[in-house]
C-alpha cells in the first residue's frame, strides 16, 4: 500500500516538473511575442491605425462629382 | 474721442453674412462658386478640384471643412533646392532604383481627414507608391519612384494640398529616440516576465515555510529562479549600473549608486544561498524592485513626440535661396550661399543672411528676430540682417556674411548654447546621500551588536539591512509624482521637456516676460482714434483710401470702420500714392488726404509731431484731424496673472526688444518693484538674465521668437510661447500654448506643491524602511517578509504619488 502511494507521488512529482517547464515555455512564447510586436513598431503609434480603419469603405465607393465649367 | 477699442482680428473676421468655405471653413469674403460649393479663394478651389478628380472627396466627410488654406502665392521655384543631390541624400532614408523612402514632419496635420488624404497620395500621383502617417508625431512616411516623380515634386504636391512639410537639414535626432524607447520597453518586458515567474516559483517555498519534503523539487525551483534572475541583473538593470558608475566616476553619489549597491548585494547573497543550498534567496523582491524602477522611469520619461525642444536658428531660416547667376534666377540650398552672391527675396520671404540692399523697396519685419512690432523701411545701401522678413515687392540683395556668421546667428556661438542645461541637481540626490549615510550607520551598529552576541550572524544581518533598505522607494515616489505632474501640465498645454523642469520651476523666484508675442497677442490689435470727431463722410473717405493699401495699419484702419460705415458709394480716388514706411496720400472728391507717420503729415513744411510709437496720423484737406493709435492686445487674463504673481511676491521684469511706446500701459499692470526694459537686443536679453542669476536669482523666462532664444537658454527655466504647439519654437525647457499663459502662476504653485507630494512619498517609504530594518537588524529577514514588504511598499508609494499629485492638481484648479 505504502509502495503504491509513493509511486503515485513520484508520478505526480515528475508531472509537476514537466508542467513547470511547460508553463515557463508558454510564458516565454508570450514574452517573445511581446518583444516582437514592440520591435515591429506596433506601439509606436496608437492613434493613426484606429482612424485608418475607417477609410476602407470610403475608397470603394465612387463619389466623384461631375463638375461642368460654367 | 469717437470710438475706442474696436477689436480687430487678422485671422478671422466673424461676420455671419459670409458663407463658409467648403474647403477650409474660412469666411468667403470673395466668393468663388464651383458646382454648389463655396470657396474663399482660388487655392482652396484648386485643391478641391484635384481631390475631386482623384475620387478623394471623402476627405470632406470625416470632418467638416478640414482643409488648410494655402497662404500666400504658390511660388513655382520655391523648392528648387530639393533638386540638389546633397540635399536629397540628407532627407531620404532609403534609395533604390524603383523606390525611395522619405519622411516629413507636417505640423498642419490636425484631423482624421488629414490622415485620409495623406495616406492616399498615391491616387493623386502614381509616382508615389505608398504613404503612411503617424498622427502623434505628425509625420508622413512616403515611398515613391524616382523615375516617375522627384522629391521636389512630392514636396510641391504636399505644399499644394496645404501640408507644406517642415524641412530641416539639422533635425535628424528624432529617429533615434524611438529606438531608444523600444529598448527601454524591451528591458521592462524582460524584467516583468522574469519577476512574475520568479514570484510564482517562490510561492511553494513561502507556503511550506521553507520545508519542501519532496526530493529535488526545492533545488529545481531554486535553479530555475537562478536562471530567470540572470537576464534581469545583466540586461534589465544595466542602465542603473551604468548611471551609478558614471556618477562615481565624477565623484558624486547619485540616487542610482545606493540602488545599484542594494541590487548587487541582494543578488550576490541570493546566489550564494542557492549555490550552497542554504536558502531560497531574495531574488523575487530583487527583480521586483528592478521592474518597478524601470516602469517608473519609463512613466517619467514619456515625452511629447511631436514637439522639439532643441531647435537652433537653422530651423527657422529658409533652406532654399533664390540667387541671381548669369542673370538667371536659380534656387540653391542656403548652405551653399557665398559672400557676394546676389539674392532675390520675395514678398513674405525671410532674408537668409546679412546682406546689403541693392535694388527694390525694402520694408522689413524684424519682429521675429528682435521683437520690434513695426516693420522698418530700408533704402538701397542699407544692411538688412538675416531673419528679417520682406513685406512687399521683391528685393535684390548682396550677401555680406554667410548665414552662420550673421548678426542673429552669432548668438548661438555664445557658450550658453554649447552646454546642456541641467545644472540644477534634483533634490532627491542629496536625500539619497543622507539615506545612504543613515543606512551605513544602522548596518555598522547592527554589525557591532552581533559581533558581541553572535558573530556568525554578522554577514547575514548586514546584507539583509542593505537589501531591505533599498532607497528605490524614494526614487519611485519622485518618478511617479513628476511623471504624473508632467501629464497634468501637458493637459493644460504646458509641455515640459523632462521631469526635472518641474523641480527647477518650483524653485523660481524671478519671472521675466518678453513683450511681443508673449504679453501681447501677435495677431490681434486694438485700434483707437484720438482727435477731432470725424464725420460719416470723412470716415467713408478714410475707409476708401486705406482699403487701397496693403499695409498692416491700413488694413487695421479699414476694418475698424467696418461696422460703422456700411454705405459703399463709389468715391472718386485720384492720385493715390503709397510711400513705403511713411504713409499714403490721395485726392478723394477733390479733397487731398494724407494718412501716415507724423513726419509725413507735415503742415506748411513742418511735421506736426515727432514720430512716436504706433500712431497713424490723418490729415484731410489741410487740417490735421488726429491720429489712430494701434495697440497690441494683451493676452486674456494677463493682468490677473500679474496680480496673482505680485501677491506671491515674485520679482518680475519685462524685457522687450520693442520701443518703449507701451511703457505707460505696462506700468499700470506691473507694480513699482518690477522693472521694465525696452530696446533690448537678443544679446542684451541674455546678459540681463545672466545678471539676475549672478545676483542669486532663479529666473523663469517666458518668451517667443528667436530674439529670446539666448535668454531662454540662459534662464533656469525657459518657457517658449507658441500659439500652436506643433509650430516651431526656439530651444527651451518647456513650450506653453499662448492660451495657457494666464495659468503660469498656478503652474508654479503646482510645481511647488509637487515637491511636497514627493516628500510625503518619502515619509511613507521611510516608514516602510523602519519596519524592514527592524526585521533585518534582528537577523529575522525571511525571504517571505522581504517579498511582502518590498512590493507592498512600492505599490503603495506609486499609488500615493499618483493619487496625491492628481488631487493636488484639482486643488490648484488645474
Amino acid at each position: 500500500m505504502q509502495l503504491f502511494l509513493r509511486s503515485i507521488k513520484s508520478i505526480f512529482l515528475s508531472a509537476l516538473f514537466i508542467l513547470i517547464g511547460i508553463s515557463i515555455l508558454v510564458a516565454a512564447v508570450f514574452l517573445i511575442a511581446f518583444l516582437w510586436s514592440v520591435n515591429d513598431g506596433q506601439y509606436d503609434d496608437d492613434y493613426t491605425p484606429s482612424v485608418r480603419m475607417l477609410f476602407d469603405d470610403e475608397l470603394t465607393s465612387d463619389n466623384t462629382e461631375s463638375i461642368t465649367e460654367k | 474721442m469717437i470710438f475706442t477699442g474696436t477689436k480687430f482680428f487678422f485671422i478671422k473676421t466673424s461676420v455671419k453674412a459670409f458663407p463658409t468655405c467648403f474647403h477650409c471653413g474660412d469666411d468667403c469674403t470673395t466668393l468663388i462658386i464651383k458646382g454648389e460649393k463655396n470657396f474663399c479663394c482660388e487655392g482652396c478651389k484648386q485643391v478641391y478640384l484635384l481631390l475631386n478628380e482623384n475620387n478623394l472627396c471623402s476627405y470632406y466627410n470625416f470632418e467638416k471643412n478640414p482643409g488648410i488654406k494655402v497662404k500666400g502665392k504658390f511660388l513655382n521655384n520655391r523648392f528648387d533646392y530639393l533638386d540638389d543631390d546633397a540635399v536629397i541624400q540628407k532627407l531620404i532614408s532609403f534609395r533604390s532604383d524603383s523606390q525611395t523612402n522619405v519622411s516629413f514632419l507636417l505640423p498642419q496635420m490636425h484631423c482624421s481627414s488629414c490622415i485620409f488624404l495623406l495616406e492616399n497620395l498615391h491616387r493623386i500621383n502614381p509616382g508615389i507608391t505608398s504613404s503612411q502617417t503617424n498622427f502623434q508625431r505628425k509625420e508622413v512616411f512616403i515611398s515613391y519612384n524616382e523615375t516617375l516623380i522627384s522629391l521636389r515634386e512630392v514636396v510641391e504636391l504636399l505644399a499644394f494640398i496645404g501640408y507644406e512639410p517642415f524641412i530641416s537639414l539639422s533635425d535628424s535626432g528624432q529617429k533615434k529616440d524611438s529606438k531608444f524607447d523600444r529598448k527601454q520597453i524591451f528591458k521592462i518586458g524582460v524584467a516583468g516576465f522574469c519577476f512574475s515567474n520568479i514570484m510564482m516559483l517562490s510561492f511553494p517555498e513561502y507556503f511550506s515555510g521553507g520545508i519542501i519534503e519532496e526530493h529535488g523539487l526545492k533545488e529545481t525551483f531554486s535553479w530555475i529562479i537562478f536562471g530567470l534572475s540572470l537576464p534581469v541583473l545583466f540586461y534589465s538593470a544595466s542602465d542603473i549600473f551604468r548611471t551609478a558608475f558614471k556618477g562615481l566616476q565624477q565623484k558624486s553619489v547619485n540616487i542610482d549608486a545606493p540602488i545599484a549597491l542594494a541590487i548587487i548585494i541582494t543578488f550576490c547573497r541570493s546566489y550564494y544561498e542557492i549555490i550552497t543550498g542554504t536558502g531560497a534567496g531574495y531574488l523575487d523582491s530583487g527583480s521586483g524592485i528592478i521592474f518597478f524602477i524601470l516602469i517608473g522611469r519609463w512613466f517619467q520619461n514619456k515625452t511629447y513626440e511631436a514637439l522639439s525642444f532643441d531647435r537652433d536658428y537653422q530651423s527657422y531660416f529658409p533652406l532654399g535661396v533664390t540667387v541671381l547667376r548669369n542673370k538667371k534666377e536659380v534656387n540653391i540650398p542656403a548652405t551653399k550661399l557665398c559672400k557676394g552672391d546676389i539674392i532675390v527675396v520675395k514678398n513674405e520671404e525671410m532674408v537668409p543672411a546679412d546682406a546689403v540692399l541693392v535694388n527694390g523697396q525694402a520694408f522689413i519685419d524684424y519682429s521675429f528676430v528682435s521683437g520690434e512690432n513695426i516693420p522698418l523701411t530700408k533704402s538701397v545701401g542699407d544692411i538688412i540682417y538675416a531673419g528679417g522678413k520682406q513685406i512687399g515687392a521683391s528685393l535684390k540683395l548682396q550677401v555680406v556674411k554667410e548665414s552662420s556668421q550673421s548678426y542673429i546667428t552669432r548668438l548661438w556661438n555664445n557658450e550658453v548654447f554649447g552646454k546642456s542645461k541641467n545644472a540644477a541637481k534634483s533634490f532627491i540626490h542629496p536625500w539619497s546621500r543622507y539615506f545612504t549615510t543613515a543606512l551605513f550607520i544602522v548596518a555598522t551598529g547592527a554589525a557591532i551588536f552581533w559581533y558581541l552576541n553572535d558573530p556568525s550572524k554578522i554577514w547575514p544581518v548586514i546584507t539583509s539591512v542593505l537589501i531591505v533598505a533599498c532607497p528605490c522607494s524614494l526614487l519611485l515616489s519622485a518618478t511617479f509624482t513628476f511623471g504624473n505632474m508632467q501629464r497634468i501640465f501637458g493637459k493644460h498645454k504646458l509641455f515640459l521637456k523632462n521631469a526635472t523642469v518641474i523641480e527647477t520651476l518650483a524653485g523660481i523666484d524671478t519671472i521675466v516676460f518678453d513683450k511681443t508675442g508673449t504679453i501681447t497677442q501677435s495677431n490681434i490689435a486694438d485700434i483707437k482714434f484720438t482727435g477731432e470727431d470725424l464725420t460719416l463722410d470723412e470716415k467713408l473717405l478714410l475707409k476708401k483710401i486705406t482699403a487701397q493699401s496693403s499695409h498692416t495699419y491700413s488694413k487695421l484702419i479699414t476694418s475698424s470702420f467696418e461696422d460703422e460705415v456700411m454705405n459703399d458709394e463709389v468715391a472718386a480716388i485720384n492720385d493715390f500714392k503709397e510711400y513705403a514706411g511713411k504713409g499714403i496720400s490721395a485726392t478723394v472728391n477733390n479733397i487731398p488726404v494724407k494718412v501716415g507717420a507724423p513726419t509725413f503729415i507735415n503742415k506748411n513744411g513742418k511735421s506736426i509731431s515727432k514720430n512716436e510709437g504706433s500712431r497713424v496720423h490723418v490729415m484731410i484737406g489741410d487740417s490735421p484731424k488726429g491720429y489712430f493709435e494701434i495697440q497690441n492686445k494683451y493676452r486674456e487674463g494677463f493682468e490677473d496673472l500679474v496680480r496673482e504673481l505680485h501677491k506671491s511676491n515674485y520679482e518680475m521684469h519685462v524685457l522687450s526688444g520693442d520701443n518703449d511706446a507701451e511703457r505707460q500701459r505696462l506700468r499700470e499692470i506691473f507694480n513699482s518693484k518690477s522693472s521694465l526694459c525696452f530696446n533690448a537686443s537678443p544679446q542684451d536679453k541674455l546678459d540681463y538674465i545672466k545678471k539676475l542669476q549672478d545676483a542669486g536669482k532663479k529666473v523663469l523666462m517666458i518668451g517667443d521668437g528667436l530674439n529670446d532664444s539666448g535668454a531662454l537658454m540662459q534662464s533656469n527655466v525657459g518657457i517658449a510661447v507658441s500659439n500652436n504647439a506643433a509650430r516651431f519654437t526656439p530651444a527651451c525647457d518647456a513650450i506653453i500654448d499662448g492660451e495657457a499663459v494666464y495659468k503660469t502662476a498656478r503652474f508654479i504653485d503646482y510645481a511647488k506643491a509637487g515637491k511636497k507630494v514627493v516628500a510625503a512619498g518619502f515619509a511613507l517609504s521611510i516608514l516602510y524602511n523602519f519596519i524592514g530594518l527592524s526585521f533585518a537588524v534582528q537577523g529575522k529577514l525571511d525571504p517571505v517578509v522581504a517579498a511582502i514588504l518590498m512590493p507592498a511598499s512600492s505599490i503603495s508609494i506609486v499609488a500615493l504619488a499618483s493619487l496625491l499629485s492628481s488631487f493636488v492638481a484639482r486643488l490648484k484648479k488645474l
